[in-house]
């Protein structure tokens, strides 16, 4: 029997313009255009999953991709996307799944956020004229430093947690070797080296080819344990512990084995075409002690010389985790809002669970500086980042970086069409088909992931010298430097800002 | 001299190459009419080949001792003092001797008008038009 259903999109190919050239039919990897015995394009509506590949490369313009939502008598109930879950259920009994970040309407904080800017009492610095530090250092910073006087020159006495030094507050984001396409990995690291800052391996591991890249490369131990061996830990500038992600906070990840080709399977340390699991828990992680054990024995199997990062899901009680978290002796820990994009995750978890990120950061700067272990530890963001005004109200909020990791797929071609778990991503992103996979050039990836954080840091540079400010640093958790519009007194309360309006206190 | 080189792991097999070649070589340069309206109609001078998920763009390679040169029965193909290999279709009778020898493919056979057609760099162009068309960078113009 078959549901019939009305496909989500109509597509629109304009008879005068098109001529036939067949690139639509090339590109499209759900098949969606066809060509018929006499040479004619044309397409199958239901098949499109509206990535806008054809229309990006149609020479002539000749293609539009229409939304052709049905239209259901006004329910705000049961919408026609309800209606469609729910059919599509009650014909496969399965859970639903999808890709890509939460994309329900909740507030999104930064838009109720505003910065300041100086005004004749102390004046705005020009970025172009005057110097402009936007780089920071992620680690653990001590309570107190101790100088001593050598030959009447001052020399640091106190020895320092290994850091990392980032040129600009933008990190990308952990994102798997298998989930997205080698060309991905490549492009994020050359990018990476040329900004003076890091991508993170996720826990795909890394491909052999970018070993070169170490030095700006975060790996990640997570609870599947791939690809995790001593060169692989060697190579990198930092560690991260996987906990959760915000995508799907207490959900493992699932990578099918169709994606598990002979360069993955290596890069993993699994067989070829095997499914790679990673449980929900790290089974060896049931208590913040236990967490303390993985961090040392990371620390012990590096000798003190990288930073340790603990990435956590922004979940109710992110807070005292973090706290937790801190104590267990991290050096960093990211904390992935539920706007963080993913390659898989059941639709029901992504749209319903997790915090926004804004107000994970506040509360766990503020709990943090409360229990005055602020600078034990650094504070990475993310979850979500759309522009450099974002990041700036992130920094100002109490985060010490943020992690890109949508806006760089998005920089890269990504569309959002939340199909990543299809394997047959049309932009060579999300995908290990070959014949896919080399529709991104990493030249190209790399030269667009570099411009577009090149873009954001001479913007935030802008907005920190309209403030009157000369470094990112002097920004960071300084949130009078912010004012809330349109939130409610509770809000107000968590995120630690005043309303618009209210004088500097 | 500069000549296009193909980057085979960054070409998509997509074709644009030729929808714009073609474009260039027609009578209107629009892309509309060229294929839809002229006739006869304008022919690609470069021709991907493909066999997923390997392909590439093949067009003249303006050979340092270019064998159509010889081999051409009228002297419709010369090499320029630029280097470039020049084809002539005011001499070419349709032949198609050239297309026999050129080890790579390169000249067409232009059915309709029975002449070859063969890649001229685009002369009224600064990049040739495959090269500046492609959607991802698998097409260079350069001195090597
Ligand atoms: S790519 Fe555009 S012009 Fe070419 S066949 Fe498809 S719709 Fe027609
Ligand atoms: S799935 Fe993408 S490439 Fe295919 S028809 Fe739809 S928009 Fe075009
Ligand atoms: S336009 Fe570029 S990518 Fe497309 S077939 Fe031609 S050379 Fe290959
Ligand atoms: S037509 Fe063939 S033989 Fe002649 S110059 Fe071009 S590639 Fe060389």
């Amino acid at each position: 029997m078959k549901t019939y259903q009305l496909p989500e999109v109509k597509i629109e190919r304009d008879k005068d313009r098109c001529i036939d050239c067949q690139v639509c039919v090339r590109q499209c990897a759900f098949e969606a255009h066809i060509v018929d015995e006499d040479g004619e394009v044309y397409s199958e509506d239901e098949k499109c999953v509206a990535c806008q590949r054809c229309v990006s490369l149609c020479p002539t313009n000749a293609l539009t991709i229409k939304d052709n939502k049905p239209f259901v008598k006004d329910n705000a109930n049961w919408t026609a996307e309800t209606q469609k879950y729910i059919w599509k259920q009650a014909e496969t009994g399965g859970v639903l799944l999808t890709g890509m970040g939460n994309p329900k309407p909740y507030p999104i904080y930064w838009d109720h956020m505003l910065l300041n800017a100086s005004q004749v009492t102390n004046p705005s610095i020009d970025p172009l004229r005057e110097p402009m530090e936007l780089r920071t250092y992620l680690g653990s910073k001590p309570d107190k430093i101790d100088i001593k006087m050598v030959d009447g020159e001052p020399v640091l006495n106190t020895k320092l947690a290994p850091q990392l030094m980032v040129k600009t507050p933008i990190l990308f984001s952990a994102m798997s070797f298998g989930a997205v396409s080698y060309s991905v990995c490549e492009g994020l690291a050359r990018a990476s080296k040329e900004l003076g800052t890091f991508w993170n391996t996720g826990e795909g591991g890394l491909p052999q080819n970018l070993y070169e890249y170490g030095p700006n490369t975060i790996v990640q131990v997570a609870s599947g344990r791939f690809g995790v061996h001593s060169e692989y830990l060697d190579a990198a500038a930092a560690i991260e512990i996987k906990i959760g992600q915000g995508a799907k906070p207490g959900i493992g990840g699932h990578l099918p084995g169709e994606k598990v080709g002979a360069e993955v399977s290596r890069t993993r340390m699994i067989p070829v075409g095997s499914d790679a699991i990673s449980p929900a828990p790290h089974h060896d992680i049931y208590s913040i002690e236990d967490l303390s054990q993985l961090i040392f024995s990371l620390k012990e199997a590096t000798e003190y010389t990288k930073p340790i990062s603990v990435k956590i899901s922004a979940v109710h009680n992110v807070a005292a985790i973090a706290s937790g978290i801190a104590r267990a002796g991290a050096d960093i820990i990211a904390i992935d809002g539920f706007r963080g994009g993913t390659g898989a995750a059941p639709t029901m978890i992504r749209d319903n669970v997790g915090i926004p990120i804004e107000l994970a950061i506040a509360a766990v700067d503020t709990r943090l500086r409360d229990e005055a272990i602020r600078n034990r530890v650094s504070v990475i963001a993310a979850g979500g980042f759309r522009n450099s005004a974002d990041v700036i109200k992130a920094i100002a909020l109490g985060a010490d970086a943020v992690y890109l990791g949508t806006a760089a797929l998005v920089a890269m071609g990504c569309h959002v069409c939340q199909m990543c778990y299809t394997g047959k991503c049309n932009w060579g992103i999300a995908t290990q088909d070959p014949y896919l996979e080399k529709r991104l050039n990493p030249d190209v990836a790399a030269e667009r992931l570099f411009n577009l954080v090149r873009g954001w840091s001479h913007e935030i540079a802008e907005m920190l010298g309209g403030m009157g400010l000369n470094a990112i640093e002097s920004l960071r958790g300084n949130r009078l430097h912010l004012r809330s519009i349109g939130l409610s007194t509770e809000e107000m309360d968590i995120l630690g800002l005043q309303a618009a309006g209210s004088p500097m206190a | 001299m500069k000549r296009v080189y193909t980057k085979e792991e960054a070409c998509i097999g997509c074709r644009l190459c030729e929808v714009h070649c073609l474009t260039e070589h027609s009578r209107s340069k629009n892309i509309i009419k060229a294929h839809k309206k002229e006739f006869p109609r304008a022919l690609s001078r470069v021709l991907v080949e493909e066999l997923r998920p390997v392909s590439f763009a093949v067009q003249c390679r303006h050979c340092d001792e270019p064998v159509c040169v010889e081999a051409c029965i009228t002297g419709a193909i010369t090499k320029d003092e630029s280097g470039k290999v020049v084809h002539d279709e005011e001499k070419c009778v349709g032949c198609w001797t050239c297309v026999l020898v050129c080890p790579h493919g390169a000249p067409r056979r232009d059915l309709e008008r029975k002449k070859v057609a063969k890649c001229d760099l685009c002369p009224d162009r600064e990049t040739p038009a495959c090269v500046e068309m492609c959607p991802n960078r698998a097409l260079v113009y350069e001195e090597r």
